[in-house]
């Protein structure tokens, strides 16, 4: 599980009812979908919950149905759980497993180099994509806290890693106060000087606003904005100078099939409201 | 009797196997069932100065240090799964109150790492994992080192003894052969690694229901100091086969955790005036435990160990 959330992970901005309405889905749904993207069929997922959770469900129904799904508390999943999910311990997610394991016999796999994709929550990512779930700080008040669970271990060793956040230049900040999770630290070359897999590192931060993605020097990029949001929104809203794709696009929405995946695993939408 | 019963009143289990000071291994399963009678029983029992030891703990450990029984805390992650922050691990972090504990911050493999050396008798095992990150410059059980076998540098984590681990189970034997299925975690060598093991059972069995399925007995019953019989004893958090996670209580601590007056109301009313489980499970009332109850079995296959 991705460190914070609930408090210090997606927070989504709260939308009007009619401008929900106008444009058909709510930016969680948008942040479920892109999520869902970075999945290709039959790779090993590191699943986390809340709308990483949604994401995975939503590319096994639709262009990933092959995907298998790892959870930190041993279980290993090919078919989605019958009933929506609030932590990965709820029993509908063991009943029908593929496996219910230890802890260490996925931490296993992932060392191996065998899970291609992780999601991870955070508090704040930084330019490097280096995340912190430790300590905080809030009005210039040092904020403890919940600490790495798992997401430290994806981070060092998932082949790409993607975080999910909300956008705001308290939490895009230059650069993390605690690395909690280890990104390309400060920059080209560092995750090998640590002793990490060459294989391994951030792939992308979506955002309530848009995506990040990464150079070859380790440092993040905009790569793609949402529909309805300027560059400049996303830019005065992240605490460096964000650098820009030459070929920036706008972020694909949700299909009508992802959403309609989405509002059936979650009909109350309690994920992506 | 049985002569080998090692059934113990959960009030006598934690006066006879967890004293002060301690370090306390809870939470194994992750989101399953956690030990919150035996938690609540060690805040009733005002034990001091205790070493929290876990992976993901969820509010249990909110609510041992909200009471003041702890003053280390050697985990992966503090908090309210469902709601995100753990009132009383901030204002113990971050102010001291009701006192100051010691936070070790591991990484849930790491701290795998460290009970499962534990449990196979070595200083410590190695690892790629945390390098790079703060938590390996900042806990000192975790060590960067050159392999001896290759040109790499790993982490050894230092194997990790709990002085007691406390377990809930779905079934076990009066000397404490524990069936135990679903979400595993680090219970296995949580059981292996500490020095003493309290096992905590929905339900107590024969002997010969446990040994015909010996691939499930996860625990063996020589590892156990003390079998206590507590149904209900995991609740809010779920144990499989037997009743689901209740999400609405998990969000209601949340809320009346967030002040300090309201947390020592809801101490009150859920832990120190219930003077044990059968008194928070009435409290807990019939409609809401009836609601939390197995809808559909699912019972597995039998395994034919016959010759």
């Amino acid at each position: 599980m991705g460190g914070a959330e609930g408090e210090h992970g997606v927070i989504v901005k709260s939308h009007s009812e009619a401008e929900v309405a106008a444009r058909g889905y709510t930016f969680s749904e948008l942040m479920v979908a892109a999520a869902a993207r970075e999945i290709s069929d039959g790779e090993f997922v590191f699943v986390g919950m809340r709308l990483p959770m949604l994401a995975f469900l939503v590319a096994r129904r639709t262009h990933a149905p092959r995907a298998i799904g790892l959870f930190e508390n041993g279980v290993i999943r090919e078919t989605p759980s019958r009933e929506l999910l609030y932590t990965m311990g709820d029993p509908p997610n063991l009943r029908g497993a593929t496996q219910c394991g230890q802890m260490l016999d996925v931490m296993g796999l992932l060392q191996q180099g065998r899970v291609d994709v992780g999601f991870l929550g955070a508090a704040e990512v930084d330019r490097f994509g280096n995340l912190n779930t430790t300590w905080g700080h809030r009005n210039k008040e040092m904020q403890r806290l919940p600490g790495s669970g798992g997401a430290c271990d994806i981070a060092c060793l998932a082949r790409r890693t993607v975080v999910l956040l909300s956008h705001d230049r308290g939490r895009l900040c230059d650069r993390v106060g605690h690395i909690t999770s280890p990104g390309y630290g400060s920059g080209n070359g560092w995750r090998r000087s640590q002793g990490l897999p060459i294989a391994s590192g951030p792939a992308a931060v979506i955002t309530t606003l848009g995506v990040l993605r990464f150079g070859h020097d380790g440092e993040a990029f905009l790569a793609s904005v949402h529909p309805g949001v300027s560059v400049e929104e996303v830019l005065a809203n992240t605490g460096w100078t964000l650098r820009v794709a030459d070929e920036l696009i706008e972020t694909l929405p949700p299909s009508d099939e992802e959403l309609s995946v989405m509002r059936k695993i979650d009909p109350n939408r309690f994920w992506t409201r | 009797m049985n002569g080998d019963s090692k059934l113990l009143t959960m009030r006598e289990a934690i006066a006879q196997h967890v004293p002060a000071g301690s370090m306390v291994l809870l939470g194994a399963q992750l989101e399953q069932m956690i030990p919150f009678a035996a938690g609540h029983e060690l805040i009733r029992q005002g034990r001091r100065d205790l070493t929290l030891a876990g992976p993901i703990s969820d509010i249990l450990f909110d609510q041992l240090i909200g009471a003041g029984c702890v003053s280390r805390v050697m985990a992966a992650w503090v908090g309210n799964v469902s709601a995100g922050v753990g009132y009383c691990f901030r204002r113990a972090a971050e102010r001291g109150i009701p006192r100051r504990i010691e936070t070790v911050d591991y990484s849930n493999f790491t701290l795998a790492l460290a009970l499962h050396a534990g449990a196979l008798g070595v200083p410590f095992l190695p690892t790629y994992a945390t390098l790079g990150s703060d938590l390996l410059k900042k806990n000192g059980n975790l060590r960067e080192f050159a392999s001896p076998v290759s040109e790499e540098r790993l982490v050894a984590v230092r194997a990790l003894r709990p002085d007691v681990a406390i377990l809930h189970v779905q079934r076990a034997d009066v000397r404490g052969n524990t069936h135990l299925w679903g979400s595993l975690g680090v219970a296995v060598d949580a059981a292996r690694a500490a020095r003493k093991v309290i096992v905590v059972a929905e339900e107590i069995v024969e002997a010969d229901i446990i040994s015909s399925d010996p691939n499930r007995t996860l625990i063996p019953g020589f590892l156990v100091s003390a079998v206590v019989h507590e149904p209900w004893g995991a609740h809010p958090s779920p144990v499989q086969g037997y009743y689901g996670r209740d999400h609405a209580f998990f969000g209601q601590y949340h809320d009346q955790s967030r002040g300090i007056e309201d947390f020592e109301e809801w101490l009150t009313q859920w832990i120190l005036h219930a003077p044990d489980r059968r008194t928070y499970v009435n409290q807990l009332g019939a409609a809401r435990t009836g609601g939390l109850g197995v809808k559909e079995h699912a019972f597995t296959a039998p395994a034919d160990f016959g010759y």
